[in-house]
């Protein structure tokens, strides 16, 4: 047994296997079954991916096997038609997703989460709800907002995504965070508009092939961020401009509901007003995420 | 692929990864061509931030004085991972110089499906009829087993409640030990008996009451270590205790002291001359009896031999329950407060009490193919420990094992790393297991030779994939 399962202080539990650590907690008549269906689902799930990588890794191919690889392949489907997207774009959201479907089906939870390293799948029943915070730096980790979501919207997927996250992105973002209705749908998302958040060629910006940094990356050759130098006021309005175009373009196909973008500090909100989701801006006295 | 890329084997992913870089889980690195583990510093300096012990990495000069348990080093299985069943060979096999002789510890993470606590619950009080069934969350997960001194043993785990039960019972079951195991308290209620609150190390709470003090003795053991000191104070002295009621007149120490029949009648069964059995039924109150009122136990006094103005104390088998009485001229006892002449021998009956605790011994079967992980021919390994060529350890605490077949052996959870104790959901309970012999004994009985690795390379390349194995109790997880 590889799979490691700890029960953290507060309740929480912690599950990890390889590169996947989820932190999962559920509310409801016998969470404890719940857990245990989560973790014995949890068992199998990075083996079943791996039997399937180089297929997940590339952008087209047949329909994968397994039941998560295929959810991965088709939350991407539909952004993949306009942009360059493997399905691995979508695997933390989807074995967030899998995992809740395993502690649904256990139990009648009245609400639950699964995050998977900031990809979050939620189940909320419809007078429930969740309050999520964001983060923009994993490095200093303090909120730039937060995000409360009932059981009466339609959101039940979360992710963040930018070049100081664990992925490689080719944006400068710091974080984007994307509410969507399901959580692969969420991340490929996050992906996509945190990689649009961008200022093509300029100097302050350090690139590498995706390739020199991990060598089985599903980017290639394709140029990925090391570091961000500093940059104007005008070029940050730029490069969210950008992220928010692409942000407006999903959320006008349904495959978003919402999204936060986070550059030096400043914040850019798409769909934030349409619904009953709430982004909150917290009185910054001062600035969090001052470069340095 | 170039050459200064490494391939990673801790999971399927099965990274290659560029020198100065992490694979994708960001927990293990290429570090000069050496794949090293970088999560645990943080894990340590939490520990430091937290004012926790921490052990030096051996320097090259240092070496092992041979102690197993007690040297300052010693590579336990804390975090070492397994397989299950075994096919591979265990996670580390570790090889030092003991005075010339290379010995070999193998350590690994037994995943045991054969499992249970023992638990010693120090108190009086009737926790439940022997064999009735202990519950957790509603399911049987043990039973009550025998009344032993000053405590009551329970059972719980073993395979039946695990695997053979319901899928609940198994997952609960799984739970209570697990919870035991690593230090938390835990809720256990007895069909027709107490619900009783154990966690290892610390005072039993019995329905809610928190148990201070192991009885000094029997009834009838008090009599004997306090007679002396009552002797002339009071004229009877009855120390009541569900086992063995004593009373000081008729006992032989008072017959020895000289003390004058006071007539006394006493309810229950007399064994021997001032020992009583079943003055009460069994239950929480005065000395594990079902009584609030110690004078629920006489039956009266003996006119014929009691006087009014005659004395009597009462007394738990901590101290911390007492009564003093004299005779009215009904010969009815009316209560009056305990003299300052026999406060002190009170209060020396609790001070030479134990302090209460519930202990929990973890016990488990090694005897599986977890042997495979040891030797090609388990057997062999088996034989060895019997012949005590092979010390066996559960991360690094000493263990009792049992005589008989298989490798079937008892440790007090407390002597472990905290957290020691992990779970699979089979259900199944994990726990660290070091199996520690000379390397030619090794050799002898199939060992995985070509696996061993020096305690140096472990211990100085620690960041290769050993880190999680944690040396002299620096916590893992």
């Amino acid at each position: 047994m590889r799979a490691q399962f700890a029960i953290l202080p507060d309740g929480r539990r912690h599950f990890h296997d390889g590169p996947i650590d989820l932190i999962l907690q559920a509310w409801g008549d016998d969470v404890a079954a719940a857990y245990a269906a989560a973790a014995s689902r949890f068992a199998t799930i990075l083996d079943e991916l791996c039997r399937e990588l180089p297929r997940l890794r590339s952008a087209g191919g047949p329909p994968p096997q397994g039941v998560v690889a295929r959810r991965m392949t088709e939350a991407v489907a539909p952004f993949a038609q306009m942009r360059f997207l493997t399905p691995m774009a979508a695997v933390a959201g989807a074995v967030a997703q899998e995992i809740l479907a395993a502690m649904t089906e256990a139990a009648a939870l009245e609400r639950a989460y699964v995050n998977n390293g900031g990809d979050i799948a939620l189940h909320l029943c419809p007078d429930a709800a969740l309050t999520l915070g964001m983060v923009a730096r994993p490095d200093r980790p303090s909120l730039f907002g937060k995000a409360r979501i009932t059981g009466r919207d339609k959101v039940r997927g979360v992710a963040t995504s930018g070049w100081r996250g664990r992925s490689l992105s080719l944006g400068v973002a710091d974080a984007v965070t994307v509410l969507a209705r399901t959580a692969p749908q969420a991340d490929a998302a996050a992906t996509l508009i945190a990689n649009a958040v961008d200022l093509p060629g300029h100097p302050a910006i350090t690139r590498a092939p995706a390739r020199a940094r991990d060598p089985q990356s599903d980017l290639g050759p394709r140029l990925v961020t090391l570091a961000v130098g500093p940059l104007s006021e005008a070029e940050i309005e730029t490069a969210l401009d950008g992220g928010e175009r692409e942000a407006r373009q999903w959320r006008a196909r349904g495959l978003i509901e919402a999204a936060a973008l986070s550059l030096n500090g400043r914040i850019r909100l798409v769909g934030a007003d349409a619904s009953h989701y709430t982004f909150e801006r917290p009185a910054l006295s001062e600035p969090l995420h001052a470069q340095g | 692929m170039s050459d200064d890329k490494i391939r990673c084997d801790a999971c399927p992913v099965m990274c290659y990864i560029r020198p100065g870089l992490t694979g994708a889980c960001d927990r293990y690195a290429n570090e000069n061509g050496l794949l090293v583990r970088v999560d645990p510093h943080v894990l340590l300096d939490r520990t430091l931030e937290q004012g926790g012990r921490v052990a030096a990495f051996a320097a090259g000069s240092e070496s092992w004085s041979g102690d197993i348990v007690g040297g300052r080093h010693f590579v336990t299985a804390v975090g070492a991972g397994t397989t299950y069943p075994d096919y591979k060979p265990a996670p580390f096999i570790v090889s030092s110089q003991v005075d010339g002789v290379d010995m070999v510890t193998v350590v690994t993470e037994g995943i045991y499906s054969y499992c249970g606590v023992k638990l010693k619950i120090d108190t009086d009080r009737h926790l439940g009829a022997e064999c009735a069934v202990v519950r957790a969350s509603g399911e049987p997960v043990g039973h009550v087993t025998t009344g032993e001194y000053g405590s009551q043993m329970l059972s719980l785990g073993g395979v039946n409640h695990l695997t053979h039960g319901g899928k609940r019972e198994g997952r609960v079951t799984c739970e209570t030990l697990l919870d035991l195991c690593n230090g938390k308290p835990v809720e256990l209620a007895i069909d027709g008996g107490a619900t009783v609150v154990v966690e290892a190390g610390k005072p039993p709470v019995v329905n809610g009451a928190r148990e201070h003090r192991m009885r000094v003795g029997c009834g009838s053991a008090t009599i004997g270590m306090f007679a002396k000191q009552w002797f002339g104070k009071v004229d009877e002295v009855v120390v009541v205790d569900d086992h063995i009621t004593g009373v000081l007149s008729e006992h032989q120490a008072g017959k020895l002291l000289g003390t004058r029949d006071t007539g006394v009648r006493m309810k229950g069964r007399r064994s021997t001359p001032g020992r009583y059995f079943h003055v009460a039924e069994p239950g929480t109150g005065w000395g594990g009896a079902a009584i609030s009122d110690p004078l629920d136990i006489v039956a009266g006094f003996n006119p014929k031999l009691a006087w009014p103005g005659l004395t009597m104390l009462m007394v738990s088998t901590t101290g911390e329950q007492h009564a003093f009485y004299r005779l009215n001229q009904d010969l009815t006892p009316i209560q009056e407060e305990l003299p300052e002449t026999l406060r002190e021998s009170v209060e020396r009956i609790t001070e030479n009490c134990e302090p209460a605790l519930s202990t929990v011994l973890f016990m488990a079967g090694a005897g599986g193919s977890l042997r495979a992980g040891v030797t090609e021919n388990p057997v062999r390994l088996t034989r060895s420990v019997r012949e005590s060529l092979t010390t066996v350890t559960a991360g690094g605490a000493p263990v009792y094992v049992w005589p008989g077949g298989g490798i079937t052996f008892m440790v007090d959870v407390t002597l472990l790393p905290k957290n020691s104790f992990g779970y699979v959901p089979t259900p199944a309970l994990v726990a660290p297991i070091e199996f520690t012999l000379r390397l030619q004994d090794y050799a002898a009985l199939g060992g995985h030779i070509d696996e061993i690795r020096p305690l140096a390379d472990v211990l100085a390349r620690h960041g290769e994939r050993s880190t999680n194995v944690f040396v002299d109790g620096v916590i893992a997880r």
